[in-house]
């Protein structure tokens, strides 16, 4: 295929980003840190496989602020995508299509992702202390 | 339309449309995020219950039957779901044919090697190594 030289209108650069719109790209934007989140995860596995020693290694990076900075990114992603997906299920069954339940249950995922990933640190902090 | 498949028979051997045939996939994806939601919120639940404890406490809460069973069905799930997810943004974004073949392929292997990989870790300790 030829590259394409010739001048395009602005479109993504102009248009008013909508919720619709943010909420969708951020679908695929978590659904790609969730994918690299997945390498992790079978390291993870991998680690606890190899050993204390090797796994301890790995818990250190994870404790560090790098490590948990990665973590809470990847738990926000996680139900994101989630709470997200679900709301992509009802569509796929043809419920929820019209324009004011659109925005309600986009505001609804933006609301449980950000309480649920709350919910899972703040736990997450209790047992650890 | 009578015919099940409207296209010509050129269009049916060239494989014409950006994702040739999308059917097959977009189920796919549907049944592999449904079941990754109880999974994944298992999984997560399961975290949290294990913060704060040693190398130990993970290797016998993996050790179990249903938490070796449950993490092999969450990494068939969640890679198959990943693969064909990664494989949508391919198509949207990459349009050179060769590019494609190798981002898909390259996906389709790191997408299988790193479920292998994940599950063969999983079984390990689950068998005690």
């Amino acid at each position: 295929m030829v590259a394409q030289t010739r001048p395009r209108s602005p479109h993504v650069q102009i248009y008013r980003p909508q919720l619709t719109s943010v909420l969708s790209f951020s679908h695929r934007l978590t659904g790609i840190a969730l994918s690299i989140g997945s390498v992790l995860l079978v390291i993870w596995l991998i680690a606890a496989a190899s050993g204390a020693p090797t796994y301890a290694g790995l818990q250190a990076f994870l404790d560090s602020w790098l490590g948990l900075a990665l973590l809470f990114v990847w738990t926000f992603s996680l139900f994101y995508h989630l709470c997200n997906g679900i709301r992509h299920l009802f569509w796929d069954g043809v419920y929820g299509l019209e324009l004011g339940p659109i925005y309600l249950s986009g505001w609804a995922v933006v609301l449980a992702s950000v309480a649920l990933t709350l919910t899972a640190w703040i736990a997450g902090i209790i047992m650890v202390l | 339309m009578n015919r099940r498949d409207t296209r010509t028979p050129l269009h049916r051997a060239m494989g014409l449309g950006s994702a040739k045939d999308y059917t097959a996939h977009w189920w796919s994806q549907r049944v592999s995020a449904v079941a990754l939601v109880p999974l994944l919120l298992w999984f997560t639940a399961s975290l949290i219950a294990l913060a704060g404890g040693d190398y130990q406490a993970f290797i016998a809460w993996l050790q179990e039957p249903l938490t070796t069973i449950l993490m092999v069905l969450l990494l068939i799930a969640l890679f198959r779901h990943t693969v064909l997810g990664l494989e949508v943004i391919v198509e949207d974004y990459i349009h050179s044919r060769g590019l494609k073949v190798i981002a898909i392929v390259l996906i389709q292997f790191s997408g299988f090697a790193l479920a292998v990989a994940g599950i063969l870790a999983i079984l390990s300790i689950a068998f005690g190594r």
